[in-house]
């Protein structure tokens, strides 16, 4: 099925997967979707590939968030969404009916474009993840916990005070301990949504290299209305308009000598 | 107006500052005085009511309020120690029963039916029982248990001050919930969590202040209800019977018969009683207030 799948996909979307030969995670076949009657994406088809950071930019409502979204079904909390098509995680369809969506959720992470950690510690903002599908005891829930936090770099700013309330943190801390949260449940897949724009410099420096580092373990997507942070950390960007895949390659190639006459103007500043 | 023709014009004459000003300055300051009025009007009444009690209330108030039974006809002295308790049974009983209906209804409003149909029927239903005269709401329990079960009972007037709290839980938790960000529950959510979960783990955590807030405030307003109680725990001079059967001696019944009464010692005790709910409610509203302020310092 996946291969059917693959063969037929558009040219835009794969058109890097010949030069590179790096394993392809997700791929999108056709996707549509819609706000009730309102149709937002047209027909993506888009491959991500393994452990790597792939970037979606583009003019607000273009419909890179709402692609965003579809990979974990988090928009299928909304009765008046929907999507239509393939999405092949491994191979798999997510958006198939026989697929659990919390079972995919624990696969495929997510953090939001504002920090939301819950109202609870910060030991177990980290703790929740974990408890929902495994009950490990508790020494070797404690090293989970110090795990993700050093991962998400946060280990040495909270280290003493992991019962503290998580929404004493400040904004870019409050951001780490989300990526904390997700990444302790193991996930495969890391979605960000626009992490940075609520934060300040420093703190997006600090998230910047942040993913550069779960890159090695993490296929990562971020959407981004920040073009030089695009330049900065991903390896691959896809620019999208008005619910349009108009071109996808690596991202060198896209900021330096992109083949569309849009992704030059929008790249240069000349619309969007 | 003025000043948009005197930017567009370039300003030879600079615009002048006291024009509009004048009449705005004065709307400004009516409104302030108005409003300030009115509040001091209000605030009047309220210390008012509060200062008789006191004057009264204090003068009727000995540990024989506290100790002994309510008096009959032409006895001198007695308490209102029956109808304390009384009260207290009563409204523990209320706001027991009320507390986990409202609270999952409020829940159903605020996760699940945030669009359906029947959710909007039942808020509609919801709001209408909130301004229900309690007196309806005594004489329905009055069919629904006093007939049926053959007398007055405690149980009857639980039920009565039970459904006057129900509608005012199932508001405060449905607008306290509707004020966790829905950022909170996605994130939830995206970690796989069941809705279940979303809800108990996080939504009611979130709110859960506010939550308290409004049972304690129910608490408050069914503490002092005394028509739903006229027609189902009724009132008398003893001890509540410990199956509750029979009538139950309560404080806002015998305030309004003490209150009527030719019996000097009776007035004194209903004046002592009046205080003693009023002191009450203010505590337990203060109790809320501080429970509010605190989550919103955390």
């Amino acid at each position: 099925m996946s291969t059917i799948a693959v063969n037929a996909s558009s040219a835009i979307g794969s058109a890097a997967a010949a030069d590179t030969g790096v394993p392809v995670r997700i791929a999108v076949r056709n996707l549509e979707f819609y706000y009730g009657d309102f149709r937002s994406l047209k027909s993506i088809s888009l491959d991500f590939y393994d452990r790597q950071v792939t970037a979606l930019i583009g003019p607000s409502g273009c419909g890179k968030s709402t692609l965003l979204r579809t990979f974990n079904r988090i928009y299928s909390l909304y009765p008046e969404q929907r999507a239509e098509g393939q999405i092949l995680l491994d191979g798999q369809n997510v958006l198939s009916p026989s697929i659990d969506v919390n079972e995919l959720r624990a696969r495929v992470g997510m953090v939001f474009q504002k920090p939301t950690p819950f109202p609870m510690s910060i030991y177990d903002n980290i703790a929740f993840g974990i408890r929902l599908y495994e009950k490990p005891p508790k020494s070797e829930l404690d090293g989970r916990v110090e795990e993700a936090l050093r991962k998400a770099a946060l280990w040495d700013e909270v280290k003493d005070k992991l019962r503290q309330s998580g929404m004493g943190l400040s904004g870019g801390q409050q951001q780490r301990l989300c990526i904390a949260r997700t990444i302790a449940q193991h996930p495969e897949v890391i979605l960000l949504d626009e992490p940075t724009s609520a934060l300040d410099p420093i703190s997006t420096g600090k998230i910047e290299e942040l993913i550069e580092q779960l890159r090695s373990e993490f296929t990562i997507v971020i959407v981004t209305h920040n073009m030089q942070q695009a330049a900065r950390i991903s390896q691959f960007t896809a620019f999208m308009y008005l619910g349009e895949l108009v071109e996808f390659g690596p991202t060198t190639k896209m900021f330096m000598n992109p083949s569309k006459k849009q992704t030059q103007d929008y790249i240069t500043g000349r619309f969007g | 107006m003025d000043t948009a023709v005197y930017n567009h014009a370039g300003a030879a004459t600079p615009p002048s500052w006291g024009r509009v000003r004048r009449s705005r300055y004065f709307a400004d300051r009516a409104l302030k005085i108005i409003s300030t009025l009115f509040t001091v009007l209000g605030a009047f009444v309220l210390g008012w009511i509060l200062l008789m009690l006191l004057v009264e209330g204090i003068g009727g108030l000995s540990p024989a309020v506290f100790t002994e039974t309510t008096p009959g006809p032409g006895t001198e002295g007695g308490g209102i120690a029956n109808a304390i308790v009384g009260s207290l049974i009563l409204t523990l009983l209320g706001i027991l029963v009320a507390t986990p209906i409202g609270v999952l209804a409020g829940t159903y409003l605020a996760e699940y039916g945030k669009t359906s149909k029947l959710a909007a029927v039942i808020r509609f239903v919801n709001d209408i029982l909130l301004a229900a005269p309690s007196i309806l709401i005594g004489l329905f329990v009055y069919m629904l248990m006093v007939e049926p079960m053959g007398g007055y009972s405690g149980w009857a007037g639980g039920i009565a001050l039970a459904i006057i709290a129900v509608p005012v839980i199932v508001r405060s938790t449905e607008d306290m919930l509707r004020l966790v960000p829905g950022s909170l529950r996605e994130a939830g959510a995206a970690l796989g969590a069941p809705m279940s979960t979303v809800i108990v783990k996080i939504s009611w955590k979130a709110a859960r202040a506010g939550m308290v807030t409004g049972v304690i405030l129910a608490t408050a307003r069914i503490a002092g209800e005394t028509a739903p109680l006229l027609f189902t725990a009724l009132n008398n001079n003893f001890w509540f019977s410990p199956n509750l059967m029979g009538g139950v001696s309560n404080l806002p019944v015998t305030i309004y018969q003490f209150a009527l009464a030719p019996y000097q010692n009776w007035r004194e005790l209903a004046w002592a009683g009046a205080l003693i709910i009023t002191l009450s409610i203010l505590a337990l509203s203060i109790v809320a207030r501080l429970l509010l302020k605190k989550d919103q310092v955390r």
